[in-house]
């Protein structure tokens, strides 16, 4: 049975944003919901259409397996099924069930008495998905700017769009981006292995405190940020690598078509030194 | 329910410093200590004390001659002219000897000798710095989890500035140093060996970077959301379960049927972290050396497209 041995008490009524009682209950350990009801009918709607997708192209290679949006010559019309028709309509099942998903989430919040910081998190992870197949492709005209559901074709497409605005290196929100990751990764290992390293300090030895992870930490760099800081700041972190990845690629196009490379020749037109020899 | 997310500390007490756990007799920190107000809001106020001690002190020394070794290269490249070096300083590099020097350590200076002096201070001062990690962690009696996961970073490091130079023989294989110059580098070593979004290490690096990222959200989101029932104290959690943990375990489990425990949480976060620079380390080795197009690559593996 899925109930753990504390589970019962905490399964009580109530907290449903919508429905009232009439989906309040669990199937297995999962919490299902008025949106939990959406949420399935979108994700399984939208991958059978992916295995239709994957039925009428030309190989079962799942790396291979892609379904492509419409031609940039659709613009933002409806397409034929088999010629984009599917990517619109599995983009809009994946919008509906990541936001049931959400909606769910701030339910079981409620239910549990949380605060609702998971379910903002995850939106930010939706509205960066959905920067890139539904406000980019409106702002630029044509649904055929989304990337292609594939395992190989979206990497192929990220390839092709870096390269189609000069070097996306260069893109001074791309590299706050991979910034954002890269410390985020950083503060992770940081984080996981202070803790591992108080509650695991060798066969025989006891378990630390927060006082020495503190000590560790100011010994170390000179600060420690503490128990709360550190997952304020873990997910002040990856919330903004979220963030900027969206606007990175909301800028190019909507906002600046030329090569990224190029850009950055404002900076060499800085009076101060334009006539430096520069 | 909107007045209590704890996203910031709404009060600050500010009372003497503590000075952490004693140190053995005879062994002392440098009591440099102040407190800062912002930091206050996010996390700890207190700056300080810091325990610096010779290798600390050493890697200090070492680090701040590799930065000032491509500071001075910098300038000298711009004759000196400190306007130019701001103006230019994005474009400013210190690139690694060509290709006619091979592996060879003896280079003059302006050809890369001061490229591979730099970037002999900076590993010495990297590998010191990693010595000091260690011996905190014994002195304190913790685990060395977090000297690991360093090593882990260092080796991603190793592998592009010396390893795979030293297995093709070429120190021109190596980064620069420099921002625009090192993108330059990554950008090209994509491009020279066929798209490396086809390298499986270079996927599974990227899959760690972003899994770490989507943990460490999971993860803090779910602590502040449940800091009102005291999940921050995470140690004390993990020994002796309370009802924090128990509604964080169980919001997994009722959203996706699954749940990590507070202990196992900072292991899939070790593990994640970790596995990053390892796996992509790992494809950076195989470049060059024992594959050579990437794309090729993957038609002759059957997950590339033939074009």
């Amino acid at each position: 049975m899925a109930l753990l041995g504390f589970e019962r008490k905490y399964r009580v009524r109530g907290g449903t944003l919508i429905g009232g009682d009439l989906f309040d209950f669990w199937v297995g350990p999962f919490y299902v919901g008025f949106f939990g009801v959406t949420a399935a009918f979108f994700a399984a709607t939208g991958t059978l259409l992916i295995l239709y997708g994957a039925a009428i192209g030309d190989t079962w290679n799942p790396w291979l397996i892609s379904i492509n949006p419409p031609d940039v010559s659709y613009g933002l019309s409806l397409a034929p099924m088999a010629k984009g028709g599917l990517w619109q309509i599995i983009t809009f099942c994946a919008c509906g069930a990541f936001i049931s998903w959400a909606l769910r989430e701030v339910e079981i919040c409620r239910k549990l008495g949380m605060g609702y910081h998971v379910p903002v998190a995850f939106g930010m992870a939706i509205f960066a998905y959905i920067t890139l197949v539904v406000i980019r492709p409106i702002f630029m005209g044509a649904w055929g700017y989304g990337f292609p559901y594939g395992i190989m074709s979206h990497l192929d497409w990220v390839y092709q769009t870096g390269y189609t605005y000069g070097n996306f290196h260069y893109n001074p929100a791309h590299m706050i981006a991979i910034t954002f990751f890269f410390t985020t990764t950083l503060a992770l290992a940081l984080h996981g292995g202070l803790v591992l390293s108080a509650t695991n300090p060798g066969r025989g030895k006891i378990v630390k405190t927060p006082e020495h992870e503190n000590a560790y930490f100011r010994d170390f760099i000179g600060y420690s940020i503490g128990t709360i800081g550190i997952h304020r700041l873990g997910l002040f972190l990856a919330l903004n690598a979220g963030f900027w990845s969206a606007v990175c690629i909301f800028i190019s196009g909507p906002i600046y078509e030329g090569s990224w490379v190029d850009w950055w020749d404002f900076w060499k037109n800085v009076p101060i030194w334009r006539n430096e020899g520069i | 329910m909107a007045d209590y997310q704890n996203l910031l500390t709404q009060v600050q007490v500010r009372g003497h410093v503590d000075y952490g756990v004693a140190l053995p007799a005879g062994d002392r920190r440098d009591l440099i200590t102040g407190a800062s107000h912002l930091f206050g809001r996010l996390g700890d106020a207190q700056l300080g004390p810091i325990y610096l001690g010779y290798t600390g002190i050493a890697s200090l020394v070492f680090g701040a001659a590799a930065i000032v070794i491509m500071g001075m290269n910098f300038l000298a490249s711009v004759n000196y002219n400190p306007i130019q070096f701001v103006g230019l300083l994005p474009w400013l590099t210190l690139n690694p000897p060509g290709p006619e020097y091979g592996f060879s350590p003896f280079v003059p200076l302006q050809e890369g000798g001061w490229w591979i002096i730099a970037g002999f201070f900076l590993t010495i001062s990297i590998v010191l710095w990693w010595i000091r990690s260690y011996r905190r962690a014994i002195q304190l009696g913790l685990g060395t989890h977090i000297c690991w996961a360093f090593a882990a970073a260092i080796w991603l490091y190793l592998v592009c500035g010396f390893l795979r130079p030293m297995a093709l023989g070429s120190w021109a294989e190596s980064v620069p140093f420099g921002i625009f110059s090192h993108l330059e580098w990554v950008n090209n070593f994509s491009l020279i060996y066929g798209n490396l979004f086809y390298n499986p290490f270079h996927m599974l690096s990227i899959v760690f970077l972003y899994g770490s990222t989507l943990l460490f959200a999971m993860h803090g989101a779910t602590i502040l959301a449940v800091t009102r029932y005291g999940g921050e104290r995470e140690i004390e959690q993990i020994y002796d379960r309370g009802t924090a943990s128990e509604r964080a375990a169980l919001f997994w489990r009722w959203t996706m049927g699954f749940n990590a425990t507070m202990e196992s949480i900072h292991r899939w976060a070790w593990w994640f972290a970790i596995l990053c620079p390892i796996t992509g380390g790992i494809g950076i080795l195989l470049t060059g050396t024992v594959v050579d197009n990437w794309y090729e690559w993957g038609i002759a593996n059957g997950f590339a497209r033939p074009y």
